[in-house]
C-alpha cells in the first residue's frame, strides 16, 4: 500500500482536504479527485501547456506538478475564472473574437492569458504571442487567439478609463 | 504517462534534506522546479525510490546584492523572479537578457535557477551564463560548504561534480569589470526550444579598447557548457576588429566545441551556426562594452 | 428569400461551454465503478511474437485483469477494413491487410498493442504494464519505400509475395503521344516525409456495458461514431441499436480519428463486456504518436510534358506511398494524390501509377489534407522548374494552363477518393490568383522592393501557389429538425464535431429557413441514440454534406410550419413570413402565431387528424451529393531567409479562397488559419523521424515540432465565391484548403530568396539542417 499524503489545498476559493498517493500530479487530482474536467491534459511533458493552471497566481503546468506539491497553496482553474451565466472579461473577448474552435487548449490558455494581463495589461502583438508560446494549439493558428488577447485589453483599459459613478 | 510510485519526502531544512539524501543515497532525486525531472518521471525514465521536495524549505529562494557590487542568489529562485528583477537587469545584464530564452513563460514561473543547473543539460542557458559571467556556486553537504567555480562544476553529460548527499544552495555572480559587454544568441526551431546552438559571449575592454578578458561560453555544442578558450587566447590583448572576431570565431567553431548531430541538426551545421554565433556575439558584446564606462 | 443569416459573422453557440470548462471530452466521462485500461505496446517494429508472461502483472494490487490476443480466442479479428479499393478502375491490385486488437504472433510496427492491462486506476496499470515479460525475436524491419520493394526484402506480411499493398494506374489521354510532341520534358524525384496530426487532445475510449439492459455505450473521439456503432454491434454479435456510441466534444479530429477500428475501439468495448465493469482507455501522448494513424509518406518520379510557350502536354507520375503496416483505408490518399496531381490545369494527357508499400511503422491513414498537398507539391514545382527553363514568369505560366471559366464541369476521367469520375464541378480560377497577387502585393515586390533587399544583402522572396481542394465527397448524411412546443429547434445529424463550429453554422443554416435565432437552434451530433444514419466528418464534407441534409430538412419543416400558419391564420401561404420565432403577415402584427405554438398544434391530443399527415413539424432529409464539389485557391507568401543560420521568417501571409457560399466567414477563417498552421507545420517544422530499425526518434511535442504562436505569421484571408451547383446551399468544403498548397508555396518562396543560389527543393518538409545541407551541396561543387 503507498503511504498517502494528507493534502490540504485551496482551489477556485474552496478548501479541499484528501489523503493522495505522492505521484498523483495535480492535473490529475484537479480533473479526476475534485472533477474539476476544465483544464485539460495532452502531453503530460510540460511542452503543450493545455494543463496550464494558476498556483498562487502563477500560471504552472499542472502536469509538472504532483498534487502534494500543493498542500497549502491556491490554485485557479478555468472553473474558477467565470461561468456560463457570467464569462470573465477574458472569457468574453475569446467568445467575441473567436478564439476557440476545439476547445481542448483553451483553458490553458485562458488561464496563462489572465495572468499575463495581470502582468501586463497593454501589450504589443509581439508580446502576446510570446505570452502564448508555450501554449499549443492545432486548430486556431493562433490568430484569433492573439485577436482575443487584444480585444480583452483594450475592453480592460475602457473599463478603467470609465469615470467613476 | 504517470510516474513509477516513490517515497515523498518535504523536509523544511536544509539539513533535513541532506540527512535524507545521505541516508537514501542513489535512490534519491531531488525536487526543485520539477520543469525537467517530472516529464522524465512522467516518461519512467527515472524511477526514484524517494523524491526529496526542496520548495517546503524557506530561504533558499533570493536575489541579494552583494557588497561588491555582485549578485547572490538563493538556489530555489524561480527564473521568472530573476527575470522581472529590476536589480539583475541593472547589475547583470547577460543574466537578465538570457532569462526569457528559458523555455516558456509557465516553466519559468516553476523552474529554479539551482534546478536548471543542477540538472546540467548542455542546453541550459543558466550553465553557459554562470561560466561566462565567472560565477561560483555554494555547495552544502553534511560535512559543510565549499565554493566551486562554474566552469569546475559542469564535468559531463548531465554530470556535475554534486555528490549524492550535497548540494547546491546559491550561486554567486561577481560584478561586471568597467568596459564590459555581453550577450547571449541562440539558434532554435522555434522560439523556445533547446537551442541547436547557443553562445554567451562576455567582453572586458581595456583603455585602448583592446581585449582585456574575453570569455565566450558555448550550449549544445558538447557535453557540458563549452568554453572557448583559444578564441579567447586569439583576442586577449588584440582590437576586436571584424578580421580578428571573424579568426576568433573560426577556431571557437573548429577547435573549441564538440557539437553532435541529432534529428535537429547535424554536427557541421552546429558548427557552422556556432561560427556565425560567434561572430555575431562578439561583435555584439564588444560593441556593448565600448559603450560602457 | 434574401440571405439573412447565411455568410454572417455569428458568434458560435458552443462557446460559452468550451471557455468555461463545462463541455464534456470523453476524458470528463465519470461512471462508478470505472476501470482504467494502459497497453503494453511493442518497442520493436517488426519482431515474431513468442511468448508473453503476464501472470506477475495479473497478482498486481489494484490490477483486475491483464488481456492478450489468446485471451480473446475466438474473438480475437483483425478491424474490417473502413475504405475498400475501388470497384470502377481497372487495373487495380489490392491486398487488404488490416490493424488487430492484439498481437498474436507478429509485431509489425513500434507502438503496436500487445496487451491490454484493467486496474483500479492508470496509475497502477502502467505499473503493471512494466510487469509483462517478453520474448520475441527481433526482425530486420521495413523503413525504407525503395528497399521495401527490392526483392529479399524482409516482408511485414509474411503471407503476401512482397510488401507491395496495391498497385494502382491510372490515365488520361495518352501521355506518350505528348510526349513525343513536346518541346521540353522535364523529370524530376520528389520525396515527402510523414507528419502526425498531433490533436491536442489524444483518443479516448469509454466503454460501458449494462448487463441488465444488455446494452453497449461507448463514448470515443471518433469523427464517425455511426460506422463505430454499426461496426461494434456486428463484431460483438449485438444489434445495432443495443448499441450507442457517442462522440461528445472532441478536440480536434483532422483525419486521423476518422480511422476505425484501432485496436483500442476493438477491445475496450469487448473487454467492458467480458468484465462487466465501465472501462476507461485515455492515450497519452506518446502512445499517440506510435498508435494514431500519420500520413503524407511518398516517393514521385514525375515527368511533364510541355510545349515552348508553357502549355502542360502531359504529366507521368510513378510514386510510391508508404501505407505503414496495415492498409485498412484502402486508396484514398493516393487517389487524392493523382486528382490534384494535375491541379487546377488544363491537362489533357495523365498517367499515374501508384505502388502502395507495407512498411514496419504506424498506420497511414488520411491527415488534413490527405493527399492532396502532395499532389499539389509535385505539379507546382514541375511548373516552377518549367518556368525556369523556358524562361516563362512563373506566375504567367500559372495563368496558361488554368483551367478557364467556361470549361466546368471539366471532366478529368479519371476517378476519385468516391470512386466517382473526378469532375471539376465549378470554378473561376484566374481571378482568385490575381487577387491573391494583388493581396500581396507581387507586382511591387518583385519589381521595387526584392531588389532594394538585394542591394541590402538581405535574402527575401515571394511564393504563389494556386491549388484545388475536392471536397463535399458523398456517400451521403442526413438529420432530422423538429420544432418544439417551446418555440426552440431542435436539430440531430450523424456528423462529429470536432472544433468547427458546426453548433453555429448548422444552426444558422436553419434559423435562416425557420426565421429564428441562431442561439435558439440546438444541434446534436455524433450520438448514434440521436441519429444512426450517416458516415462521418471528413474530407471537407461536413458543411456540404451534412449542411444539405439539414437545409433540406428544415426547408421541408418550413413548409409545414407555414402550411399549418396558413390555415390556422387563415390566410394564403405567399403572404406569410417567418421572422423572430413567429409565422406573421408582413405588416399586420395581430395575424401571427409563434413556432411553439403550431408545433403544439401539430401534435394535438385529442381531435381528429386529416389521414396522411404526420405529427408535429418535424423531417428527415438526406443529401448526397452526384460528385464532390471541388475548391479552389491560391496561397502567397514573402520570406526573408538568413542566408548565414538558414533560419526562417514568414513577411507575409495570404490566402484567397473560394469554396462557393460561405456559411460563417469568422468560421471560415479560423479553419484557414488552423489549416494554414498545419500547413507549415508540413513545410517546415514537422517530421517524423525513424530510424532504419523503424524507431520512431521524436515521439514527444519536444521534438516533434508543432508551430506555436511566434512561429505563425498574420494571415490575410481573401474570399471568392463562385456557387457550387450541386447542392442547393451551393457551398464547397475548405477545411484541408489552409494545408493543400504551403510546402509548395515555402518550396518556391525559398528558392525565389535563394534565387542566386538556384537551389531546387524537391522535398518536403525542409528545415535549416537541410537547407544548409542542400546550400553547401550546391557549393561544393
Amino acid at each position: 500500500m503507498p503511504k498517502l499524503f494528507d493534502l490540504a489545498l485551496t482551489v477556485n476559493g474552496t478548501r479541499f482536504e484528501q489523503a493522495v498517493e505522492p505521484r498523483t500530479l495535480l492535473s490529475d487530482f484537479l480533473r479526476h479527485d475534485l472533477g474539476l474536467t476544465g483544464t485539460h491534459v495532452a502531453c503530460e511533458h510540460g511542452v503543450c501547456g493545455a494543463c496550464t493552471v494558476l498556483l498562487d497566481g502563477e500560471p504552472v503546468r499542472s502536469c509538472l506538478v504532483l498534487a502534494v506539491q500543493a498542500h497549502g497553496h491556491s490554485v485557479t482553474t478555468v472553473e474558477g475564472l467565470g461561468s456560463i451565466e457570467q464569462l470573465h472579461p477574458v472569457q468574453e473577448a475569446f467568445r467575441q473574437a473567436h478564439g476557440v474552435q476545439c476547445g481542448f487548449c483553451t483553458p490553458g490558455i485562458l488561464t496563462t492569458v489572465v495572468a499575463f494581463l495581470d502582468d501586463n495589461p497593454d501589450p504589443s502583438e509581439e508580446e502576446i504571442r510570446e505570452a502564448l508560446s508555450g501554449n499549443l494549439c492545432r486548430c486556431t493558428g493562433y490568430q484569433h487567439i492573439v485577436d482575443a488577447v487584444q480585444l480583452a485589453a483594450k475592453n480592460t483599459k475602457t473599463a478603467h478609463q470609465q469615470p467613476a459613478r | 504517462m504517470k510516474p513509477a510510485p516513490f517515497d515523498y519526502c518535504a523536509p523544511t531544512t536544509v539539513e533535513q534534506a541532506l540527512a535524507l539524501l545521505t541516508e537514501h543515497g542513489d535512490e534519491a532525486k531531488v525536487l526543485a522546479g520539477g520543469q525537467s525531472l517530472v516529464p522524465m518521471m512522467n516518461f519512467r525514465l527515472v524511477q526514484p525510490s524517494v523524491l526529496v521536495d526542496l520548495n517546503p524549505i524557506p530561504d533558499l529562494a533570493y536575489i541579494e546584492p552583494d557588497e561588491n557590487g555582485g549578485l547572490r542568489l538563493g538556489a530555489m529562485t524561480r527564473h521568472h523572479q530573476v527575470e522581472v528583477d529590476p536589480m539583475v537587469a541593472e547589475r547583470m545584464p547577460l543574466l537578465h537578457e538570457a532569462m526569457p530564452k528559458i523555455a516558456y513563460p509557465q516553466i519559468r514561473s516553476r523552474g529554479t535557477i539551482g534546478g536548471s543547473i543542477s540538472h546540467a543539460d548542455p542546453s541550459a542557458e543558466l550553465a553557459a551564463v554562470s561560466v561566462a559571467l565567472n560565477g561560483r556556486f555554494r555547495l552544502r553537504s553534511p560535512k559543510g560548504e565549499r565554493w566551486v567555480p562554474a566552469q569546475d562544476f559542469f564535468i559531463g553529460l548531465f554530470t556535475t561534480i554534486l555528490q549524492p548527499d550535497e548540494l547546491l544552495v546559491e550561486v554567486a555572480l561577481p560584478p561586471l569589470p568597467a568596459r564590459t559587454g555581453g550577450t547571449l544568441m541562440e539558434v532554435a526551431r522555434r522560439s523556445h526550444d533547446f537551442a541547436l546552438v547557443g553562445v554567451a559571449a562576455v567582453v572586458s575592454l581595456d583603455g585602448k579598447g583592446a581585449c582585456r578578458q574575453t570569455r565566450m561560453v558555448f550550449l549544445s555544442a558538447g557535453d557540458r557548457p563549452m568554453e572557448a578558450h583559444r578564441a579567447a587566447d586569439v583576442l586577449a590583448g588584440q582590437i576586436p576588429t571584424p578580421e580578428a572576431i571573424r579568426a576568433a570565431a573560426e577556431i571557437a567553431a573548429s577547435d573549441d566545441i564538440d557539437p553532435s548531430s541529432d534529428i535537429h541538426a547535424t554536427a557541421e551545421f552546429r558548427r557552422h551556426l556556432a561560427k556565425v554565433l560567434a561572430r555575431r556575439a562578439l561583435e555584439q558584446a564588444c560593441r556593448r562594452a565600448a559603450e560602457m564606462k | 428569400m434574401t440571405k439573412t443569416l447565411i455568410g454572417k459573422r455569428v458568434l458560435r453557440n458552443e462557446d460559452p461551454r468550451l471557455l468555461t470548462g463545462q463541455a464534456q471530452f470523453v476524458d470528463d466521462v465519470e461512471i462508478p465503478g470505472l476501470l482504467h485500461a494502459a497497453f503494453l505496446r511493442s518497442d520493436h517494429a517488426h519482431a515474431r511474437l513468442l511468448g508473453m508472461d503476464v501472470s506477475t502483472a495479473r497478482q498486481r494490487p489494484g490490477v483486475v485483469a491483464v488481456f492478450t490476443a489468446e485471451d480473446m480466442g475466438d474473438d480475437w479479428q483483425p478491424g474490417p477494413p473502413l475504405v475498400s479499393p475501388p470497384p470502377t478502375a481497372k487495373d487495380v491490385l489490392f491486398y487488404s491487410r488490416r490493424q488487430v486488437p492484439l498481437v498474436k504472433d507478429k509485431i509489425r510496427h513500434a507502438g503496436e498493442a500487445m496487451a491490454v492491462v484493467i486496474a483500479e486506476s492508470r496509475y497502477i496499470a502502467e505499473d503493471a504494464v512494466e510487469d509483462i515479460v517478453v520474448d520475441l525475436e527481433p526482425l530486420e524491419a521495413v523503413v525504407d519505400l525503395e528497399k521495401a520493394l527490392q526483392p529479399g526484402s524482409p516482408l511485414v506480411h509474411d503471407d503476401l509475395e512482397s510488401n507491395l499493398a496495391a498497385h494502382l494506374y491510372q490515365k488520361k489521354g495518352d501521355y506518350e503521344a505528348a510526349r513525343r510532341q513536346a518541346d521540353l520534358v522535364l523529370q524530376r524525384r520528389i520525396v515527402i516525409d510523414r507528419g502526425a496530426a498531433a490533436a491536442m487532445e489524444n483518443r479516448g475510449i469509454v466503454a460501458e456495458w449494462d448487463e441488465k439492459s444488455k446494452h453497449l455505450t461507448v463514448w470515443d473521439t471518433t469523427q464517425a461514431p455511426i460506422p463505430i456503432r454499426n461496426g461494434l454491434a456486428a463484431r460483438l454479435g449485438l444489434s445495432e441499436n443495443q448499441v450507442r456510441v457517442i462522440a461528445p466534444f472532441i478536440g480536434g479530429g483532422f483525419g486521423p480519428k476518422m480511422m476505425m477500428f484501432y485496436a483500442e475501439e476493438m477491445l475496450i468495448p469487448w473487454v467492458a463486456m467480458k468484465l462487466k465493469r465501465p472501462i476507461k482507455w485515455i492515450e497519452d501522448r506518446r502512445e499517440n504518436f506510435y498508435a494514431t494513424t500519420q500520413e503524407r509518406g511518398q516517393i514521385h518520379d514525375v515527368e511533364i510534358a510541355l510545349s515552348r510557350d508553357g502549355h502542360i502536354l502531359g504529366l507521368k507520375d510513378v510514386f510510391l506511398h508508404d501505407t505503414g503496416a496495415y492498409d485498412p483505408y484502402g486508396l484514398t490518399i493516393p487517389l487524392n494524390t493523382q486528382c490534384h496531381a494535375m491541379g487546377g490545369y488544363d491537362v489533357k494527357n495523365f498517367s499515374s501509377e501508384v505502388s502502395v508499400v507495407f512498411t514496419n511503422k504506424t498506420l497511414v491513414t488520411p491527415v488534413r489534407g490527405a493527399g492532396r498537398p502532395q499532389g499539389i507539391f509535385l505539379i507546382e514545382r514541375l511548373l516552377d522548374a518549367a518556368a525556369k527553363e523556358l524562361g516563362i514568369d512563373p506566375v504567367e505560366i500559372r495563368r496558361r494552363n488554368l483551367i478557364p471559366p467556361d470549361a466546368f464541369p471539366y471532366e478529368h476521367g479519371i476517378i476519385d477518393q468516391a470512386f466517382a469520375p473526378l469532375i471539376l464541378d465549378s470554378g473561376n480560377y484566374w481571378p482568385v490568383m490575381q487577387k491573391a497577387l494583388e493581396m500581396i502585393g507581387y507586382e511591387k515586390f518583385v519589381r521595387e522592393e526584392q531588389p532594394r533587399y538585394r542591394k541590402e544583402g538581405r535574402y527575401v522572396g515571394i511564393g504563389i501557389t494556386p491549388f484545388i481542394e475536392s471536397t463535399g465527397v458523398g456517400p451521403y448524411e442526413g438529420a432530422r429538425v423538429t420544432v418544439e412546443a417551446s418555440g426552440r429547434i431542435y436539430v440531430a445529424t450523424g456528423v462529429g464535431t470536432q472544433g468547427q463550429g458546426h453548433f453555429t453554422s448548422f444552426a444558422q443554416v436553419v434559423a435562416e429557413q425557420l426565421g429564428v435565432a441562431v442561439s435558439d437552434v440546438r444541434i446534436v451530433s455524433g450520438d448514434t441514440a440521436e441519429f444512426h444514419w450517416g458516415t462521418g466528418t471528413f474530407a471537407s464534407r461536413g458543411a456540404v454534406v451534412a449542411g444539405n441534409a439539414i437545409h433540406a430538412a428544415a426547408s421541408i419543416v418550413r413548409r409545414k410550419v407555414l402550411e399549418l400558419a396558413s390555415k390556422e391564420l387563415q390566410t394564403p401561404l405567399d403572404e406569410l413570413e417567418l421572422e423572430g420565432g413567429m409565422a406573421r403577415v408582413a405588416d399586420i402584427p395581430d395575424k401571427s402565431i409563434s413556432l411553439g405554438e403550431l408545433a403544439s398544434l401539430a401534435n394535438p391530443l385529442r381531435g381528429a387528424v386529416e389521414p396522411g399527415t404526420e405529427p408535429g413539424l418535424e423531417a428527415t432529409a438526406y443529401y448526397g451529393p452526384r460528385y464532390g464539389a471541388t475548391a479552389f485557391g491560391a496561397h502567397a507568401m514573402i520570406l526573408e531567409i538568413d542566408p548565414e543560420t538558414m533560419m526562417i521568417e514568414i513577411k507575409r501571409y495570404v490566402t484567397v479562397e473560394d469554396c462557393g457560399t460561405v456559411l460563417n466567414p469568422l468560421i471560415l477563417e479560423g479553419q484557414i488559419h488552423g489549416g494554414v498552421s498545419l500547413g507549415i507545420g508540413n513545410a517546415y517544422y514537422e517530421k517524423l523521424h525513424f530510424d532504419e530499425n523503424g524507431q520512431l526518434l521524436n515521439a514527444s511535442f519536444a521534438d516533434y515540432l508543432i508551430p506555436s504562436a511566434t512561429e505563425m505569421p498574420r494571415i490575410e484571408v481573401g474570399h471568392m465565391e463562385t456557387r457550387s451547383p450541386l447542392n442547393e446551399l451551393g457551398t464547397k468544403g475548405v477545411g484541408e484548403a489552409g494545408t493543400i498548397p504551403v510546402p509548395a508555396l515555402f518550396s518556391q518562396a525559398v528558392e525565389n530568396a535563394l534565387a542566386d543560389r538556384e537551389l531546387e527543393i524537391l522535398e518536403s518538409p525542409l528545415s535549416p539542417n537541410r537547407l544548409f545541407e542542400l546550400w553547401s551541396r550546391k557549393e561544393a561543387r
